[in-house]
């Protein structure tokens, strides 16, 4: 077994779970005990990023240090669309996952991290099939739909993850002899496009990200097929972020019992600010290709 | 599938709270046993023997006490409801962590060591015969992965790698610190079903 199955088996153990965005120790440690599987360190959430504008970058080392020290739960942090070195820092100092996110100003127009070069998994963000399935063909461990980071608005991922199952229920219904035009109009590695015409899902785990604010929000997701959540501005932009904390996690656990997602659901106090996609100036989806 | 030989089909619960919870189903269903996801803990009464599976183990110990299941869990295992934890697992059924005051089901008189071989760099797999289990070499898949640095007088080392311990039993209790499920080998599934069975 090689590398990168292993970290193909990372992204398993997540599973069910969610990941939470936090900017220092005390979140963190707020988000471990909420119950998150796995927390993403970086320096501004998405909402605070979009606000402030600039370029985005990878977050300082001795920040991520910081929170790897004080929670046990596998911690990720984000790199740049396309810099590797970023990448090869944070593999340096022992990361968990590396997200190579468009939530960052992209550092390469054209090429993403080659990531069959690390030993550490990445995950990627896709708006498609073909993206994804790109993405994978690099050493992409695991997907997620790129949403529309800092928005507050479920809608963007909502669309992501329907445009990946409809991809993918085409490729499957498919005929052995459309795969090959099937790969051209995807721009996707054969070898995958006949993987998931075979299995009927992507050969790695795919999480849903971007948007999700709300307990219902999440089970939204896992009802249309996600294995996973990402919470980034939706838990410490909220009025009372532990106790939403705990109650996306256990949403994302019963997703399928409206029952048990009305009790979750309740006096949870405000929910972060949310922006119409219409309004916004930049649109995060639209960076990496 | 109810033969003389194999006997009746067992009823296989899941811990179905986070983690790899299909993976450990479709190896039940493979071995013609009914697999159930358990999240409630009415479920709890319905089945023959329970899979702790890999994930968080902080996140599955905190909804078994949220969902109120910790308490009826330990209870039940206590009066010999057969269990396996794998990694997650078998740091839910520890009586003690290394440098963590924290017991979640406190079950097994072991010690356990979270992340013992360090981060996602250091996860690795081998090869190995258990003879316990089978005579023939099976994968052995350590992620992110725990190891046992004490064990109790009752606790049967089933397995070592590298002079750590990494699988044991307790009467109904089995604990792996890798994940059989992650592989196509069904060598410790059959063995949990056997023990399920008795």
């Amino acid at each position: 077994m090689g590398k990168y199955e292993l970290n193909k088996n990372l992204a398993q153990m997540l599973k069910g779970g969610v990941i939470m965005d936090v900017t220092n120790a005390e979140q963190a440690k707020i988000a471990e005990a909420a119950g998150a599987c796995a927390v993403m360190a970086l320096e501004r959430v998405p909402a605070d990023i979009r606000r402030d504008g600039g370029v985005a970058r990878m977050s300082d080392p001795q920040m991520i240090k910081a929170i790897q020290k004080a929670v046990s739960i596998p911690v990720m942090a984000k790199v740049r669309i396309g810099h590797f070195v970023e990448a090869q820092i944070l593999e340096a100092i022992g990361i968990d996952f590396i997200d190579e996110s468009e939530v960052l100003t992209p550092a390469d127009e054209l090429y993403h991290v080659d990531k069959t070069a690390f030993k550490v998994p990445f995950v990627c963000g896709a708006r498609n099939l073909g993206e994804a399935l790109r993405r994978i063909g690099e050493g992409a461990a695991m997907i997620r739909t790129k949403g529309e980071a800092g928005t507050g608005n479920v809608v963007e991922a909502v669309t992501h993850m329907r445009q990946i199952n409809d991809d993918m229920r085409r490729v499957k219904n498919a005929g052995t002899e459309e795969l090959m035009s099937l790969a051209k109009e995807f721009c996707a590695p054969f070898e995958l496009v006949k993987y998931v015409h075979e299995n009927g899902k992507l050969p790695v785990v795919n999480f849903a990200a971007g948007g999700i604010a709300t307990p219902a929000d999440a089970a939204l997701m896992m009802q249309l097929g996600s294995e996973g959540v990402f919470v980034g501005s939706g838990i410490f932009k909220s009025g009372d972020p532990e106790k939403r904390a705990r109650a996306i996690v256990q949403a994302v656990t019963y997703y399928n019992d409206p029952v048990k997602l009305a009790e979750l659901s309740e006096n949870l106090g405000e929910a972060m600010s949310g922006l119409e996609i219409k309004t916004l100036e930049n649109k995060y989806a639209e960076r990496g290709w | 599938m109810v033969t003389e030989e194999c006997g009746k089909t067992m009823k296989i619960g899941i811990l179905g709270f986070q983690g790899a919870v299909i993976e450990h189903q479709q190896h039940i269903q493979q071995l013609e046993q009914e697999a159930v996801i358990v999240r409630y803990r009415e479920q709890l009464e319905t089945i023959d023997g329970l899979i702790l599976p890999g994930g968080e183990s902080t996140t599955m110990g905190k909804l078994l006490n949220r969902t109120g299941l910790m308490d009826p869990l330990r209870e039940k295992i206590l009066q010999g409801l057969p269990v396996w934890g794998t990694c997650a697992g078998m740091i839910l059924l520890a009586k003690e962590l290394e440098q963590d005051p924290l017991v979640h089901l406190g079950v097994m008189d072991m010690t356990v060591k979270r992340n013992a071989y360090g981060t996602q760099i250091d996860s690795f797999d081998v090869r190995m015969v258990v003879p316990e289990i089978s005579n023939r070499e099976i994968p052995l898949v350590f992620i992110r992965a725990p190891y046992i640095t004490r064990v109790g007088k009752a606790v049967r080392v089933l397995c070592r790698v590298d002079d750590h311990i990494v699988a044991v039993r307790e009467r109904n209790m089995l604990a792996t610190s890798f994940h059989p499920e992650l592989t196509d080998d069904s060598a410790f599934h059959q063995y949990f079903i056997g023990m399920c069975r008795k």
